[in-house]
């Protein structure tokens, strides 16, 4: 018999429709294989068992009644990022350990009309500042693929726990690869939308103008389900943008015939593994078979995307995490004996060596004398980036590469080296800064580890991302592929 | 000894008269308890974002159409980053490199009746911060965020002023302005209108501006007079006893009468403003501004340009009469009343009873002219009188003591205590002739050359006909028959 957590988002969604099994059923599912993995994963720092209990019997009930929202039924685990009305929602923080959020994000409220069932609360790195999942103040997260390793981050909680078949589907966010580098490093299909596409309301900044929410599934399909109930408009949010929401769902099977592919000559060049590129070049021939056209196209301003990066993201946080001083809510020093000790203590003892290192680097390149020579220039060499990708969006549909340069590492082998580790996210920073939707699937596998590749698209081109994608995923089998000791 | 030219520059925080936040759908009344009005928002928890509020920028755009000034097409919300305990966020979202309202002007009327023009450099939207308690927590500092979030105006001016008079006119204008364009209530006691003074000496015929103070938060037309010149002495005394002005932010203390140093240029803060990425550029395009300017009232110097001109105030009675849209409103309500009584040509008549009893009886009571306690109709009703002469300006003063107390008509006052002017020349003679009978001593003297007797006369056939007696008509009738 196929085992529940064998079977896609899609499946599951359809077995709960046609009465196959219940939600309550799924949820106890589930929650079984979570108690009995997280403890050696450490991929969710909440695990809300009670709460899922009862949104799954709702479920049910709703199914039975034939009034059930989209999802209804479906488990999930959201990044620890996102505010959950009445749960505890840390960011992975000391900061933040006491943390019940008095309301829901957006992302939540919208799944939840949708009918899904949370089940706990996602592992992350601090505040989403980190590419291993190392820097959690809950202890780092391990690979499933291989325990020794990181599941990449800073989505790692959510990637380990939808590969380990904890969950058909967790939230995540990316603002410099988040999502698709744990995706790449786990074996999943990790969308990270159009900045605007989906409500940052309710989900805690790290760098706004970079920041986006987006989904970890096993198949771009499960993702495409998701999305359509996660995106649009929310007049809470300023940045989110007023178009509609396509039905992503129904444009998967187009024939990807004459697609024009281009491929990233930069993201071929440097860093790259030899047998990371070998999968890459490997899953191209797979599109060029299904009819699609390569172009080689370059980017000549995205070797400097990096640099840029680490400019504008420590800036905005060091300003966004500016309100976490132990005066009204989080972490809150023992004893403080003035304004300037709670202050200096609580954000001291609260935050940890990344995010107080990003906060140092943003509040320098912000300060007088700096800002033009940093934060300025920074901008504008964003600008530049942009306007390398637009004018490639002339000539392709969409573009594609590898997503991490290597697969998964050691976990401890890049914590003292904060350069090479921020040079793991080479290859997705790009998308972020130019507010482009990309993706990262499965494409094989090398010592046993998955390598992704990632393909990005216009802006709002999450339908065709997710069409080219399912085109990929028909033809192959990596994304089936389950980690030994989870099947 | 060197004579010393005083510099003054005010930046003007004007709170906005929104019903909710410039961030957040908070409501802004004044005085509900502590933090009733501080939502997730406006209280910076995690996660939650700032959504403009439009009716702020079209108040501010209404401003900048009603001193003259360039409307940004495109502007930008930063951030200003500094830690205290008041401040949420830990920053405050500002307008910094690209404010909504650029490059107007304010005239203001001097002393000696000429009209200076003041530049408006800019005037940005901004956000409040909310206010820190330190009294009754027993050590501890309670924080109160009503106030955090609520829209304000700053209005920064060029440093025109060269006096504290100057400075207190210009801020005076503008008080007048934004109570005008309804977009401030002006209340200076509730902190809805306050300002910081920029001030600095240098010699007379010095070009290059001394080195500046700011003088913070001063929240009535008096403080900023007298920290102003209390602060323009102390520059002086220190820079003639051969000391360096340090640029400084100072607090006016209103019970010493003095300004303190509050911390220097050196411990300021960095802000590091950037632009704010949870708020896209705030965008306004031509149509909008149309729309606004529409929306325009009458404005104080139009108002009082037509009293000059079509009434022949005096400038200084135009501009006490247009000082606030309420008080021009009365005296146009008067105006109106007595042209529905077919009495025409009585404009400074009424500006003065409008400027004088009025406004003293106002003052007294401590009321606004909105609550007065006789409307514009009835005032016209008194002043009918005068013009038709049923009584005097003096009588009439009488008449007002009296419907201000009573609430009555001028015509059932003057009807009940008989105080009707004596109009009957035969009456007036009459009584002449019994005053020149009392007097006679005084009537001889008068006839042998004492003309400053006449005076006397005169008073005392005003005091027999209780004031009554048509003055001018006294005048011709004793004149005539103390000459025998």
């Amino acid at each position: 018999m196929t085992e529940l957590h064998h079977l896609t988002l899609a499946e599951l969604n359809e077995g709960l429709r046609a009465r196959r099994f219940s939600s309550v059923e799924l949820a106890r599912h589930f929650l079984a294989r979570i108690e009995r993995m997280n403890p050696t994963l450490n991929a969710l720092i909440t695990v809300t068992a009670e709460q899922a209990m009862a949104a799954a019997q709702r479920a049910d009930e709703l199914l039975a009644s034939g009034e059930a929202g989209a999802l209804a039924g479906v488990p999930l685990i959201h990044k620890d990022i996102f505010c959950t009305d009445g749960v505890l929602t840390t960011c992975g923080s000391r900061m933040l350990s006491n943390f019940v959020a008095p309301y829901d994000a957006t992302v939540v409220e919208k799944l939840s009309q949708s009918g899904v069932v949370m089940l706990g609360k996602a592992n992350m790195d601090e505040f989403a500042m980190g590419s291993s999942n190392e820097t959690s103040y809950y202890g780092p997260v391990k690979n499933p693929w291989d325990l020794k390793k990181v599941p990449g981050g800073s989505s790692g909680g959510s990637a380990a726990a939808v590969a380990a078949r904890l969950a058909p589907v967790a939230t995540a966010t990316d603002t410099g690869g988040s999502i698709r580098q744990p995706a790449a490093l786990t074996g999943l299909t990790g969308l990270k939308p159009t900045y605007g596409r989906v409500s940052r309301y309710g989900m805690i900044a790290f760098a706004s103008s970079l920041d986006q929410a987006g989904t970890l599934t096993y198949t771009a399909k499960d993702a495409a389900l998701v999305l359509r109930d996660m995106a649009g408009f929310d007049p809470r949010d300023s940045t989110s943008v007023d178009t509609p929401v396509p039905d992503y769902v129904a444009s998967l099977d187009e024939p990807l015939k004459g697609l024009k592919i281009g491929l990233l000559k930069e993201f071929f060049e440097g860093g790259l593994e030899e047998s990371t590129g070998k999968l890459i070049r490997e899953a191209l021939q797979v599109y060029e078979r299904l009819g699609a056209q390569l172009v080689e196209v370059s980017l000549p301003n995205l070797p400097l995307s990096v640099p840029t990066y680490y400019v504008v993201a420590p800036a905005e946080c060091s300003s966004n995490l500016s309100r976490f001083d132990g005066v009204r809510f989080g972490y809150r020093c023992e004893d403080p004996k003035d304004l300037l000790d709670l202050y200096k203590r609580s954000r001291g003892e609260g935050f940890g060596a990344e995010v107080k290192r990003r906060i140092m680097t943003g509040t320098y390149v912000l300060s007088a004398g700096y800002y033009d020579a940093y934060y300025l220039r920074a901008q504008k060499v964003r600008r530049l980036i942009t306007d390398d990708f637009a004018r490639a969006f002339e000539q392709v549909d969409v573009l594609m590469g590898p997503t991490s340069p290597t697969p998964a590492f050691d976990i401890g082998a890049k914590v003292d080296d904060p350069i090479t580790m921020y040079l793991n996210d080479i290859y997705t920073i790009g998308a972020n800064l130019a507010g482009l939707p990309a993706l990262s699937i499965p494409c094989g596998t090398v010592g046993g580890l998955p390598v992704g590749l990632q393909i990005i698209g216009p802006h709002f081109a999450e339908a065709k991302l997710l069409n080219v994608a399912h085109g990929y995923q028909k033809e192959t089998p990596w994304h089936q592929a389950i980690p030994k000791g989870y099947e | 000894m060197m004579s010393w030219e005083t510099v003054i520059g005010l930046e003007i925080h004007a709170q906005l008269a929104t019903r909710s936040k410039i961030f957040s759908s908070a409501a802004t009344a004044y005085g509900a308890a502590p933090n009733a009005q501080a939502n997730l928002v406006d209280l910076g928890y995690p996660g939650v974002l700032p959504v403009l509020n439009r009716e702020a920028v079209r108040m501010a755009v209404k401003f900048g159409l009603a001193i003259g000034a360039q409307i940004s097409p495109r502007s930008i919300f930063a951030r200003k980053n500094y830690f205290y305990p008041d401040l949420p966020k830990g920053y405050q979202i500002s307008q910094y490199e690209k404010p909504v309202v650029e490059k107007g002007q304010m005239q203001i009327l001097l002393e000696d009746g000429t009209v200076k023009v003041i530049g408006i450099t800019r005037a940005h939207l901004e956000e409040d911060a909310g206010k820190s308690l330190h009294e009754d927590f027993h050590g501890a500092s309670g924080i109160d965020l009503n106030r955090a979030g609520t829209p304000l105006l700053e209005i920064v001016s060029e440093p025109d002023m060269r006096s504290a008079k100057e400075a207190v006119a210009y801020l005076k204008k503008i008080h007048t302005l934004v109570r005008y364009l309804e977009i401030c209530d002006g209340n200076m006691q509730e902190g809805s209108f306050r300002c910081d003074a920029n001030v600095s000496v240098r010699p007379v015929g010095q070009e290059k501006f001394g080195t500046r103070c700011e003088i913070k938060n001063l929240n009535s037309f008096r403080y900023i007079e007298k920290a102003i010149n209390y602060e323009v002495a102390r520059q002086i005394e220190e820079i003639e006893a051969g000391r360096k002005i340090k640029q400084e932010t100072r607090l006016f203390d209103p019970d010493k009468g003095e300004t303190r140093s509050l911390r220097s240029k050196e411990e300021a803060n960095d802000y590091r403003y950037f632009p704010d990425p949870d708020l896209l550029p705030v965008v306004i395009q031509n149509d909008f501004i149309e729309s606004v300017r529409a929306t325009l009232p009458e404005l104080p110097d139009q108002k009082a340009a037509r009293y000059i001109e079509k009434f022949g105030l005096s400038a200084y009675d135009a501009g006490v009469l247009t000082a606030s849209r309420e008080m021009g409103d009365y005296y146009e309500g008067v105006l109106a009343a007595l042209k529905s009584k077919n009495l025409e040509g009585h404009e400074k008549l009424a500006a003065n009873w409008t400027m004088g009893e009025l406004s003293a009886a106002l003052n007294k009571d401590g009321i606004e002219v909105t609550e007065s306690k006789i409307d514009a109709a009835r005032l016209a009703g008194l002043l009918a009188r005068i013009a038709d002469e049923t009584i005097s300006g003096k009588i009439a003063k009488e008449v007002f003591e009296s419907m201000w107390a009573e609430g009555q008509e001028a015509d059932a006052i003057i009807e009940a205590k008989g105080l009707k002017q004596i109009t009957d020349t035969g009456a007036i003679e009459k009584t002449i002739e019994e005053v020149m009978a009392a007097n006679p001593k005084q009537l001889a003297d008068y006839r042998s050359g004492k003309d400053k007797l006449f005076g006397f006369f005169v008073g005392q056939v005003m005091k027999v006909t209780g004031g009554k007696a048509n003055p001018a008509q006294v005048n011709d009738l004793l004149k005539k028959k103390l000459a025998g």
